[in-house]
């Protein structure tokens, strides 16, 4: 190649390796983004079933609480 | 879920301009080198890439440093970043590399030292990511890539300094003085400033990537403890 006197044609290559480049970056940049989105839907569902976890644990320390309130009513009346 | 900062956001698209503003400046501005053709415009970004990727590896062993003397987890997220954002950019250099030796070489590949070195870097980084997926402990899993980072640092100088070092045919274009190489070429004016614009965009995409991926790692990191929290 370097011995010829015209400049060679060589642009196919030279398109190739933008064109390789720019896809690359770009796969990148998606997968970034479609990883982004999914934790983001993970965190919101785990968020979610956190709310739901604490509720129900909130749930019978609360009736509880009710009962015992109630029997000290029925007492005190007595 | 915390929204984009606005700086990484205008960061974000100051990156794209200069990539599309290289790529100009590469294929249209930049005279085409007589003997090699079209094909020479690759090595703007070839060794663009190749900057940011060699410094991102040695950048990647003193966040390994950093890590080891404070145990604080955020700086293993901070060098997966590194190393995952190098990685992409040093494929890129590699797959140019490849496709500018093939009308300047004849051929794709050839073992010379600097692209044994340079296929030897990416594998030791590939094999990075491979390693931590197999540790399920955090803690262990940085100590254990903060020290195989560290040692795969040395990887990036001995790349670098290959084609200085050893009998190769891959060009120095920088202050290169390599009778065997084969492809080299000076540069004009317009070479010299596509080029440099060239470094200073990938230098800036590269800071751009980088953020981003710290913030995924923070939004992977806070979604393996509320699994935790939840599960327990």
């Amino acid at each position: 190649m370097f011995l010829q006197e015209t400049t060679p044609d060589t642009s196919g290559y030279m398109i190739a390796g933008y064109v390789i480049t720019f896809i690359i970056l770009g796969i990148y940049v998606a997968s970034m983004y479609l990883r982004n989105r999914n934790y983001n839907q993970d965190m919101t569902l785990l968020d979610e079933m956190e709310r739901v976890e604490t509720a129900k644990q909130a749930k019978p320390a609360a009736t509880a609480a009710k009962k015992a309130a109630k029997s000290g009513t029925k007492k005190s009346r007595k | 879920m915390n929204s984009k900062p606005l700086a990484l956001k205008i960061l974000d698209a100051v990156s794209l301009l200069l990539l599309l503003a290289a790529a100009y400046l590469a294929i249209f501005v930049a005279p085409t080198e007589k003997v090699m053709g079209d094909v020479q415009r690759v090595f703007y970004f070839h060794i663009g890439t190749a900057w940011v990727a060699l410094v991102g590896f040695v950048f990647t062993a003193g966040l390994s440093v950093i890590y080891l003397v404070t145990k604080d987890l955020k700086w293993d997220r901070i060098q997966v970043a590194a190393v995952e954002v190098s990685v992409v950019f040093f494929l890129i250099t590699i797959i140019l590399g490849s496709i500018w030796a093939r009308p300047a070489w004849n051929t794709w590949w050839t073992w010379d030292p600097r692209l044994t070195t340079a296929a030897i870097t990416e594998l030791i980084y590939i094999a990075y990511f491979m390693l931590r997926q197999g540790i399920d402990d955090p803690d262990r899993r940085a100590r254990f890539g903060a020290v195989y980072a560290l040692i795969g640092g040395l990887s990036a100088p001995i790349t670098f300094f290959a084609i200085r070092l050893f009998r190769t045919i891959h060009p120095v274009v920088i202050a290169g003085t390599n009778a065997e190489a084969e492809g080299t070429f000076s540069m004009t004016p317009e070479m010299r400033s596509a080029f440099f614009f060239a470094l200073f965009a990938f230098t800036i995409i590269f800071i751009d990537l980088f953020w981003n991926r710290i913030r995924l790692g923070e939004t992977q990191d806070k979604v393996e403890q509320l699994k935790l929290k939840v599960t327990m």
